[in-house]
Parts: structure tokens; C-alpha cells; sequence
């Protein structure tokens, strides 16, 4: 088990190396941080001065050996445009994220399931039929069209919602939150619903088919020949059964709520991580850009290292493995 | 009885009370604005950008100001006089407080005009490095220069004037350095004399203003509170416009200006920017670069330059491209700024005469080119250069379009790459908002790796357009000082570089303001968003 962790700690380690040498290769090809910085009117001589004091003059791997010495140390420099220190800018930008992934996350499973659980258990009735319909659109729409489809909807024809912002937050210990404002819970719905549907559509066809699959084994046929209510017999018996691989798949999507909230914090002006991300690309704020796709890496990587380990933890078979080599 | 009395009481004191709380909601007016960029940090000397330097003029002012045409007119100093050509004489207006309590002094002055010239300020060009000032009383500062120069203070009125206590007290004593270890705190915040000051700031998230009740103007605004926001997306502005959520905001994507007239609570406000856009073929290269012509250069033939230019049809952009929301333009610069602008006039669409002027310089079957061209910086900036490249098509030169994002195209198209392009779109607004600073930045002689020959700002010089004459005026319109001999010399200039075709100009383009129709407010035509022009109902 220990011989298994640490090969994995060293993968992961790998991993984030590899990650910080390709966002490291990408920069070379974003454009000039420079003309992003100075005014039209500043001279030659005074860019010049300013890349030579960026760093931007020395050898790509001088570069890159002093960013990853930094990274080690927690260090990820300034931004180019905000002149603060990356770290404190993505650790303020941190919470609004999570607690958009958070409330999608909820979303999915609350909602996805339900919906799973129904249309596996009645296959052909007509409500079954508009849950798929309505996944197929959730599984095919793309995430920014979902977003402005909503705020037309919702903010604009109906004026219910608003259509952009996170609206008041409240800071307890440092982290801000929006969810204890009635304004705070308003503004989190459309950007929920639209960053949480794909996942809702892949929790409803999941919970669907592995239904489809448990109702046809021989426990739950017996079930039903004890004179069982079906109440017990779905919920009790198949969905308990349904929900490891469920749970799995969520486990993993996390991650991908938090790096798709790019698309979803962009359209509804979520001042997350991702909108970060996305206003440094176009400034070409290499300490930004770089900081963030390090954190997004450590949170995949993290992810799938706990989720190793809990199959090891659950899987005998796993654990022979680990042993064996 | 007793009861019937105390029922009474309390009805009328929830009446009176209901009728002060509606008196006070009548009085709170709040304008809430977006923009599609962030406010970042609130130093006015190290961010040197339109839209930063607009927010920051409701907090902080210069010596001068600009009314709501660009003139220009008194700000800190009440009046100011040229006592020789080379001395200027500013007294400064009296009894001006800052947002902090402190008075308005000269050492204020002498301590902004210090700090502006120190590393990391972005507004080092606003006035000459040998420029000279001192103090002569607490309510007077006389500035000498080493020679004449008649719009010395053209840039002064984005100059804000900090408080040299205040500054000294919370360490901002120097602007903020692109390579500064940390961000001081103070960046954050803001202490100027204007109308506004700042309650409170999130980069990137919102930002609130209050009005300055010291303030030494009279208000023309009627507003309580101001919050502004950053809405990126294009879509989500627009909606937050009309679902009302905001009251104004800026830019009006072109194809949304229809929607937002069409419905009942919004207008679209429309006026000419000053930015102009214009092509530049690069005539310095003795090869032309991504090119099918091999050991030549076409664009050093005038008579090629003119088929381009007039191969374009400029009023179907205009339509097309667009939507009406342009003004087509003959010379570098806009109407606003040079008064004699319409002396000249465009060169005609002619494709036929276009062709002629082709195969009279060696190119009867046309030529392949690539033009370079930025897609997230100008109004339809990617447009534009299909349109361009479609009409190229019709005098049978093949132009490949290269659109990318504008860090990266300033970086290829610009001094970084070494000015790596043969044909491709730039715009241009003067900071100055003079004809010398155009010249001098986009049609001075350079050499290749973006070095002015005379003009050391030469930088933007992206096609290499180069005529001495063209240098020499611009040397000569510095010196002048004599507005109508000056404004002839800004006209031979231009002349010159028209009729060689130097660059091709296209348009300005328009602004476009979505406002509520409940708010009033004046649209000034360099994109300043001013909040003490704003009178809400």
C-alpha cells in the first residue's frame, strides 16, 4: 500500500511538471506581454527596459527553471496587469468558483438522479421521453448558448433573476460566500443550472442504464417474488446499487466543473477563477495563466490520486497489484 | 378613547415614517454602469489607458480639464498664461480640497510632475523630460522649457494632481512598478479633488463611487451612488442593459444597436470616436515578406498603393461591415481634432482604375499577400479585413487573411517581431489628440528595428512609410507656435502622405453607448465615461 502511494505521489509529481513545462511552451506563442503593459506613446527604450525586467530576455529554460524554483516555493510572481501578487489574486477568485462548482455539483445529482431513477424504472412513458429529450439537449447545447438562452429567459423577458454578477456576499473567515444573501442565492441559480446541466444529463443517463441493468438481476426478480412493494424494490434494492458508479463519476467531474466554469463564469460575469483566466489570455498575463493551469492540474491530479486510492481501498484486486510489483 | 388615540399616533407615524422612506428612495439615485474591461489597480501613472484614466477622472483632476467637445478648458489651475515662449505661468485655484480633508497647494503640483517622471509611470510623455517647474507661491507654478511648444498642455487634463501628504503617508510616492515585489495597498485606493470619490474597490469586480461633497464645482449630476461593473461577454451586457440591471453601459456590439433602440426602456447613444483605422503596407523591405512576388517589393511602387487604395470601397464597409456606425476619412486623423481635414478628400473607388494602376507597375495579373490583422481590439476589426480582402480579389491580387488576438498581433505586426508583415490594420488615437503626435508616431522614418530616424516615436510606423519632407514638417509643427501657420504645415503633411498613399485610411469608427432612458448623459468622443454629466430621473 505505502510502495503504491508513493509511485502515485511521484506520477502525479510527473504529471504537474509535464503540465508546467506545456503551459510553459504555450506562452512562447500568446503574444507580447509588453505592448499589453506600457502606453502607445512609451518608447523603444523603455520597452525594451521593461522586458529586459520581466525576465522576458533570457533563455526559454532560464525562464523556466525560475518559474518552477518559484512554483516550489509557492511563489508565482505578479501579475503583468494587476501588478499583485498571483497567488493572493487566484486565493480571492477561489471561493466564487467553488461555490459555483459546489452549487452545479448539487444541481446534478439532485436533479439527475431523480430523472435517472424515473426514466429506468418507466421506460416508455411519456415523461421518460421528455427527461431524455431534455438531456440530449443538456448532453449537446454548448455550455455559453445554454447561459445566454437563460439570461434571455430569466432576466430579461421574465426579469426574475439577474443576469450577471454574484450579487451581495457576505465574508466569514476570508472566504466570501453567497450563499447566505437572498441576493447571493438568486444570482447563483442561472450560473448553476447552466454549468451543472451536461453533468445532470450524464448523472440522469447513468443512473438510467445502470437502473435498466439492476432491474433485470436475478435479486431484485426475487424481490418482486416476495410480494415487495416496489417503492422498496427500486429505491431500497436497485438504486442503492446504482450509485457506486455514480459517485465515481462524480468524484472525477468535479474537476471539470471547475475548469469548465471558464465558459460559464464568462457569460454570467462570475468573478471566479476562470473569468481570471480568461481576461489574462487576452492580456497575455503569463503569471496569471500559469498559476492557474498549476492549480487546475493539482486539483485534477489531486482528484485522481484519492480516487486511486479508494479503489485500492475497495477493490481487493487493486490492492493485490499494488503488492505484487 | 385612550386607544382610539394611540391607534391614531401610530398610523400617522407609520404614515410620516412610509413618507420619509419615500422621500428618501425619490432622493437615493444610484447609476450603475458596465464596461467590457476591468478597473484594476487606481494609480492614474501606471496604467496609461482610456477607460482607467476616464474612472479615475470623477476622483481626481488635472490642471486643466476638457469640456464636453475636447476643448479645453480651466481644471486646478484657474487660468494659466504664456509669459514667453518658453515660460508658462499656471495659478492655481483656490480653496480645493482634497478627498481627505487636506488643501490644494503648488507642492501638490511639483510633487505629481515628479512622480509622473519616476520608473514604472506610464505618463511619462505627457509633457517633455526637460521640463523644467517651480514653485513661485503656494497658488502659482511656472513651467520652463528648453524650447517652444504650443500644446504643452494638451495632455494635463488626464495629469491628475495627487496629494503629496497623503502620498507621502501611505507610501505612494512612486508609481507602481511592472516588477514591483508586492502591490501596496494604496494602489487600491484613491485621493484626488474631483467631483467622485472611491467608497470602495474590487479589481475586476466592482467598484464603488460617492460623490465629494467638498468638491470645489458645481454638480451638473444628481446621483447618490455610483457602482460600476465589468461585464465581459457581449450578450450578458446587453441583457443586463435591458432587463435593467444597469443603466449604461459601453460598447454596444454593432449588431445589437437595432435591439437596444427597439425596445422601450433603452436607447442606443451613437457620436464619432477619434480613433481612426487605416492600413500600412510595408515599403521598407526590399523583399516583400508572405508574398508571391519574389526579389521585389510592390508596395515601394506608389502606383500599387493607389490600386489598393482604391480598389477598396470604403462606403461598403461603412454599410456592411459597420452598420452605418463609421465615419469614412481621408487622412490619419479624426475631424475633431484638425479643423482643415475635409481639404482633403479620399481618393475615389474605381476598381477599374485600380486595375489600370496595377498593370502599369508590372502587376497586370495581380499578386498574392497576406494581411495581418487583430481580431479582439477594434470595432469588427476581423470584418473589416475580410471586406478588404474580398474587394483585393476584384484587381485579382489574392490577400490571405492572418486574424489573431491582439496580444499577439502587436507582437508580430509590431517592433517585438521586428515589423513581420507586409500588409495589415492598425487604429490610432492621438493621446495628445493633436495632428503632430499622428505623424509623428505612424508616418516618421524609422529604421527596421523600430527606431524613429527624427521622431523617437516612430514605434507604430508598422509599414515603414518613409519621406523626409513628412519628417522635417513634423519638426517644424513642434517648434510653431502660431496656430494657423501650424495647422498649414499639419495639412502639407498630411497632403503628402495622401497623395504618395503612405497609408491607407479607412474610418473612424463610432461609439456606441446603451443607456437607459432614464438617464441623461454626455457622450464625450474620446470614450470617457464621466459620471458628472450624469442626471438620473
Amino acid at each position: 500500500m505505502l510502495a503504491f502511494t508513493i509511485r502515485r505521489f511521484i506520477e502525479a509529481l510527473i504529471v504537474m511538471l509535464a503540465v508546467a513545462a506545456l503551459a510553459f511552451v504555450l506562452f512562447r506563442f500568446i503574444g507580447d506581454p509588453v505592448s499589453q503593459i506600457v502606453s502607445q506613446d512609451a518608447t523603444l527604450a523603455e520597452r525594451l527596459a521593461l522586458r529586459a525586467q520581466l525576465g522576458l530576455d533570457d533563455p526559454v529554460l532560464v525562464q523556466f527553471a525560475r518559474f518552477v524554483w518559484k512554483a516550489l516555493h509557492l511563489d508565482f510572481g505578479l501579475s503583468y496587469q494587476l501588478k499583485q501578487p498571483v497567488v493572493g489574486m487566484i486565493a480571492d477568485r477561489f471561493p466564487a468558483t467553488m461555490e459555483l462548482a459546489f452549487a452545479a455539483a448539487v444541481f446534478a445529482i439532485a436533479v439527475g438522479i431523480p430523472m435517472g431513477v424515473y426514466t429506468g424504472i418507466h421506460r416508455d412513458s411519456w415523461l421518460s421521453k421528455v427527461f431524455l429529450s431534455i438531456s440530449l439537449i443538456g448532453i449537446s447545447l454548448p455550455t455559453f448558448l445554454i447561459g445566454i438562452l437563460l439570461i434571455y429567459i430569466f432576466a430579461v423577458t421574465l426579469g426574475v433573476l439577474p443576469s450577471f454578477g454574484r450579487g451581495q456576499v457576505v465574508k466569514i473567515w476570508g472566504w466570501t460566500t453567497g450563499y447566505l444573501t437572498w441576493s447571493g442565492l438568486k444570482a447563483l441559480i442561472l450560473p448553476a443550472v447552466t454549468l451543472g446541466l451536461f453533468q445532470m444529463t450524464l448523472v440522469t443517463r447513468l443512473v438510467r442504464s445502470e437502473m435498466l441493468e439492476v432491474l433485470r438481476t436475478d435479486y431484485i426478480r426475487f424481490a418482486r417474488a416476495r410480494g415487495l412493494p416496489d417503492r422498496i424494490v427500486n429505491f431500497r434494492h436497485a438504486l442503492k446499487n446504482t450509485l457506486v458508479p455514480v459517485i465515481t463519476i462524480i468524484g472525477l467531474q468535479i474537476g471539470a466543473l471547475i475548469a469548465f466554469a471558464i465558459i460559464t463564469e464568462t457569460v454570467f460575469q462570475w468573478p471566479g477563477m476562470g473569468l481570471l483566466f480568461i481576461t489574462a489570455v487576452q492580456q497575455a498575463d503569463v503569471p496569471v495563466m500559469a498559476a492557474y493551469l498549476m492549480l487546475v492540474a493539482f486539483l485534477f491530479v489531486t482528484i485522481n490520486f484519492i480516487v486511486d486510492l479508494l479503489y485500492v481501498r475497495v477493490d481487493p484486486r487493486m490492492r493485490v497489484i499494488g503488492r505484487g510489483t | 378613547m385612550i386607544k382610539k388615540f394611540l391607534m391614531t399616533c401610530t398610523t400617522a407615524a407609520f404614515a410620516a415614517g412610509a413618507a420619509l422612506a419615500l422621500a428618501m428612495a425619490a432622493e437615493a439615485k444610484t447609476f450603475r454602469y458596465a464596461f467590457q474591461g476591468d478597473l484594476n489597480a487606481l494609480d492614474p501613472m501606471s496604467l496609461n489607458e482610456t477607460f482607467t484614466l476616464g474612472a479615475l477622472g470623477n476622483v481626481m483632476e488635472g490642471l486643466t480639464k476638457r469640456d464636453k467637445d475636447l476643448k479645453i478648458i480651466p481644471g486646478l489651475a484657474e487660468r494659466w498664461e504664456v509669459v514667453s515662449p518658453t515660460t508658462w505661468r499656471f495659478y492655481l485655484r483656490k480653496g480645493v480640497k482634497f478627498q481627505n480633508g487636506e488643501d490644494f497647494t503648488a507642492d501638490d503640483v511639483l510633487f505629481t510632475f515628479d512622480r509622473a517622471k519616476m520608473d514604472g509611470s506610464q505618463v511619462r510623455s505627457r509633457f517633455p523630460a526637460d521640463l523644467k517647474y517651480a514653485k513661485l507661491d503656494d497658488h502659482t507654478v511656472e513651467f520652463t522649457l528648453a524650447s517652444p511648444n504650443p500644446i504643452l498642455h494638451y495632455e494635463w487634463d488626464t495629469l491628475y494632481i495627487f496629494s503629496k501628504k497623503w502620498a507621502e503617508s501611505v507610501g505612494a510616492t512612486r508609481p507602481q512598478s511592472a516588477t514591483a515585489q508586492s502591490l501596496a495597498a494604496w494602489a487600491l485606493t484613491a485621493n484626488g479633488t474631483g467631483p467622485f470619490r472611491v467608497e470602495s474597490h474590487q479589481p475586476g469586480v466592482r467598484t464603488v463611487f460617492k460623490p465629494h461633497t467638498g468638491w470645489w464645482g458645481k454638480p451638473e449630476h444628481n446621483l447618490t451612488e455610483v457602482i460600476f461593473t465589468t461585464i465581459k461577454s457581449d450578450a450578458t451586457r446587453v441583457a443586463a442593459l435591458l432587463s435593467g440591471e444597469i443603466d449604461m453601459m459601453d460598447p454596444v456590439p454593432v449588431q445589437d444597436v437595432a435591439r437596444i433602440q427597439g425596445n422601450a426602456t433603452t436607447a442606443v447613444l451613437t457620436g464619432p470616436e477619434l480613433r481612426t483605422i487605416f492600413l500600412n503596407m510595408d515599403q521598407m523591405r526590399d523583399e516583400l515578406l508572405y508574398s508571391s512576388v519574389k526579389g521585389k517589393n510592390p508596395f515601394k511602387d506608389a502606383r500599387v498603393r493607389k490600386a489598393f487604395y482604391q480598389a477598396i470601397d470604403i462606403e461598403a464597409i461603412k454599410a456592411r461591415v459597420m452598420r452605418g456606425m463609421s465615419a469614412p476619412s481621408s487622412i490619419l486623423i479624426s475631424p475633431i481634432l484638425f479643423s482643415r481635414a475635409s481639404e482633403i478628400k479620399r481618393f475615389p473607388y474605381n476598381v477599374d482604375d485600380a486595375k489600370k494602376l496595377l498593370t502599369e507597375a508590372g502587376y497586370p495579373n495581380g499578386f498574392e499577400v497576406t494581411l495581418d490583422c487583430p481580431n479582439d481590439r477594434y470595432v469588427n476589426d476581423e470584418a473589416i479585413c475580410q471586406a478588404v480582402a474580398a474587394m483585393m480579389a476584384r484587381i485579382n491580387v489574392k490577400v490571405t487573411l492572418n486574424a489573431m488576438p491582439k496580444a499577439q498581433y502587436f507582437e508580430k505586426a509590431g517592433q517585438p517581431k521586428k515589423f513581420d508583415s507586409s500588409f495589415n490594420l492598425l487604429g490610432w488615437t492621438p493621446g495628445s489628440f493633436d495632428s503632430f503626435n499622428v505623424i509623428a508616431s505612424l508616418a516618421a522614418c524609422r529604421n527596421a528595428d523600430g527606431r524613429g530616424t527624427v521622431h523617437a516615436g516612430a514605434l507604430f510606423n508598422y509599414g515603414g512609410y518613409c519621406n523626409p519632407k513628412v519628417d522635417e514638417l513634423a519638426t517644424a509643427i513642434v517648434r510653431e507656435g502660431d496656430a494657423t501657420k501650424r495647422d498649414a504645415m499639419i495639412l502639407e503633411a498630411f497632403k503628402t502622405i495622401h497623395e504618395e498613399v503612405g497609408l491607407i485610411p479607412l474610418h473612424q469608427q463610432a461609439l456606441a453607448w446603451g443607456v437607459s432612458k432614464s438617464v441623461t448623459i454626455a457622450q464625450r468622443a474620446d470614450n470617457q465615461i464621466l459620471l458628472y454629466w450624469v442626471t438620473k430621473q
